[in-house]
């Protein structure tokens, strides 16, 4: 399988900061919802994408390939911003992001664009559907590991245990389940709306291997995602601990930013924090 | 049908590898032999229907042609928006089986019905909805299924009803199966009340009137060619099936109707008459013959309600 080599460190974090810009440009322009939660999981995205996945964009349906499911589907605009910055599609199609007639829809399906594996957008559907691909990948005996994003509010979802107890149960250790703790759910704090600590313990007693890790440190992700498959023979879940809105001070921690979208003087602030001093080009 | 469906998906497994057996943590014995040849294409599931469905769909999504099987109201209510988003949004090659169709579990009450899930499931785009009348159509209808383009639902009975069709029959996905021609009365039948239509109909000749029975085992997509035929030779089509008055055969039928109105020059010439479980749930205790006298859905019952209209 070609264009597998991972870049080294730095590339991660110029890639992480042209998602955030890219998805607060689409946000803007498009004045859709879930930037702060787009901007949350951004350095995962850079970590999966840039460091983590044997993909090759020209060849999307490899059957060998790893998968990626963004299961908190409404951070479509960072997911679609990855796959572009990784060749899947040219970048310029971003700026149609959810304009009428566009398939870059503000939830992602496999027609939205080439490189987007589920259809996602009702939460709790991704780690079911991943641990499908992954128990096939087995089945067929092929090398893919499948990754799955979720959000913590996702954790609300009866489904996600299901699927929880399903892949411990059948040592799904191609599987890996990465959650975006950013402690915030539309309309209230994670840990207050159920509950949701200890969370990791959780995962502990649902029989997976579990990695606390800061969600912002892209290399850091990519080192745990690259423990996979977890030698216990569990699958792997890694609650990567992060700041909704992260990336632009005005919007980070505030959840007014679920819904809202930059006007065009937050749009100018917003992309002067976000500006990086060298273009992934040129790494 | 139970086994008529594990029997089938068995020999369907030996020929095609891409086939994997999900089960709701049910009907594991019938399954022995399929187990016991593909130990890794057989996996129960637990009772954890939702998971399931998106297991199946990743399955699906990796190039796999999976089943998924349990009691027909936990398959099909219970995930139902896996079923809406990760089956036929997706539009998979997977075919959901539900057990114990309409009343065929009368007994163990309300939760083990399934008297909505033809409404529910012929309402989601891209899915197929399969009732057989007997364990031939089971074996005919399932393994056309597997091979689909997309999702199905399969609505089996239980085990050991009576056999009507004959022999090995030319059926089809989506074609109605004449099983007696009726110039009188088309009695349309889905799934598991077939042998009371087919009993129906020899009540109402020994009345003379001479009705026909069709099993209309694909309710969606609808046979609509046949509908045209039926109703444009018929004084009367009757619909005959083991679910509500919602969105079921005689609901699909009257939309049919509704909108055939509007064709010009195909005005159809038989009313329509409508019969099912009703609107409320059934809670008395009993068997699926009580349950089926009770909502007038025995051969006698669904005669005598035909032989009305003919005054």
């Amino acid at each position: 399988m070609a264009d597998t080599t991972p870049p080294a460190w730095p590339a991660l974090a110029a890639a992480a900061a042209s998602i955030r810009m890219k998805a607060v440009e689409m946000s803007h322009r498009s004045r859709a919802a879930h930037l702060g939660s787009a901007l949350s999981c951004a350095d995962i995205l850079a970590a999966v994408y840039f460091g983590v996945l044997r993909i090759d964009p020209q060849n999307p349906a490899d059957p060998d390939r790893d998968r990626f499911i963004l299961s908190k589907g409404h951070a479509a605009s960072a997911l679609f911003a990855a796959l572009a910055l990784r060749g899947f599609f040219p970048e310029q199609d971003l700026e149609q992001y959810a304009s009428p007639g566009c398939t870059l829809e503000e939830h992602p399906t496999p027609k939205s664009a080439p490189g987007v594996e589920a259809a996602t957008g009702s939460l709790g559907h991704g780690l079911p559907i991943g641990a499908g691909m992954a128990l096939g990948a087995r089945i067929a005996g092929r090398p893919t590991r499948v990754f799955v994003l979720m959000s913590d509010g996702e954790q609300n979802e009866g489904s996600v245990w299901e699927a929880a107890m399903f892949a411990a149960g059948q040592h799904l250790q191609n599987l890996c389940a990465i959650i975006d703790f950013n402690r915030w759910q539309a309309t209230g704090r994670s840990c207050e709306v159920l509950c949701l600590e200890p969370l990791a313990d959780k995962w502990r007693a649902f029989g997976w291997s579990v990695v606390e890790v800061d969600g912002h440190d892209p290399q850091a992700l990519a080192d745990a995602m690259s423990g996979m498959p977890d030698p216990s023979g569990k699958p792997l879940c890694i609650v990567a601990h992060t700041v909704k809105g992260k990336g632009v001070t005005f919007m980070e921690d505030d959840n007014n930013w679920h819904y809202r979208a930059p006007n065009d003087d937050e749009l100018a602030r917003a992309l002067a924090e976000l500006a990086v001093p060298s273009t992934l080009d040129e790494q | 049908m139970r086994n008529a469906f594990a029997r089938t998906i068995t020999a369907l497994a030996k020929a095609d590898p891409r086939i994997v057996l999900l089960s709701g943590d049910i009907g594991n014995r019938m399954f022995d032999e399929f187990k016991g040849l593909f130990p890794d294409r057989f996996y129960n599931c637990g009772v954890a229907e939702a998971n399931m469905t998106g297991v199946a769909a990743g399955l699906a999504l990796s190039g796999f042609r999976p089943v998924t099987y349990t009691i027909a109201p936990f398959n099909t209510y219970r995930c139902f928006e896996q079923i809406r988003l990760d089956l036929c949004y997706h539009n998979l090659p997977v075919v959901v089986a539900g057990v114990g169709g309409g009343l065929s579990y009368a007994g163990l009450g309300a939760t083990h019905h399934s008297c909505e899930d033809i409404a529910c499931l012929r309402a989601l785009p891209n899915m197929t909805v399969l009732c057989p009348g007997d364990a031939v159509e089971v074996g005919l209808l399932l393994s056309q299924a597997v091979q689909g383009p997309g999702p199905s639902y399969l609505r089996l009975g239980k085990k050991n009803e009576p056999v009507v069709h004959q022999g090995a029959p030319d059926l089809r996905i989506g074609k109605a199966a004449v099983l007696r021609e009726g110039q009188d009365v088309m009695l349309l039948n889905t799934g598991n009340t077939l042998p009371e239509a087919m009993g129906a109909a020899d009540i109402l000749a020994a009345k003379g009137i001479q009705a026909g029975v069709a099993s209309v085992h694909t309710v969606k997509p609808l046979d609509t060619e046949y509908l045209a035929r039926c109703f444009a030779s018929c004084r009367l089509v009757a619909t005959v099936e083991e679910h509500g008055s919602a969105g079921g055969l005689g609901g699909a039928v009257a939309e049919w109707l509704a909108d055939s109105y509007l064709i010009e020059n195909s005005m159809p010439r038989a009313r329509l008459l409508r019969l099912h479980t009703g609107a409320n749930f059934l809670t008395a205790c009993g068997t699926q013959t009580n349950a089926r006298q009770l909502c007038g859905l025995d051969a006698e019952a669904v005669a005598e309600a035909v032989a009305q209209q003919f005054g």
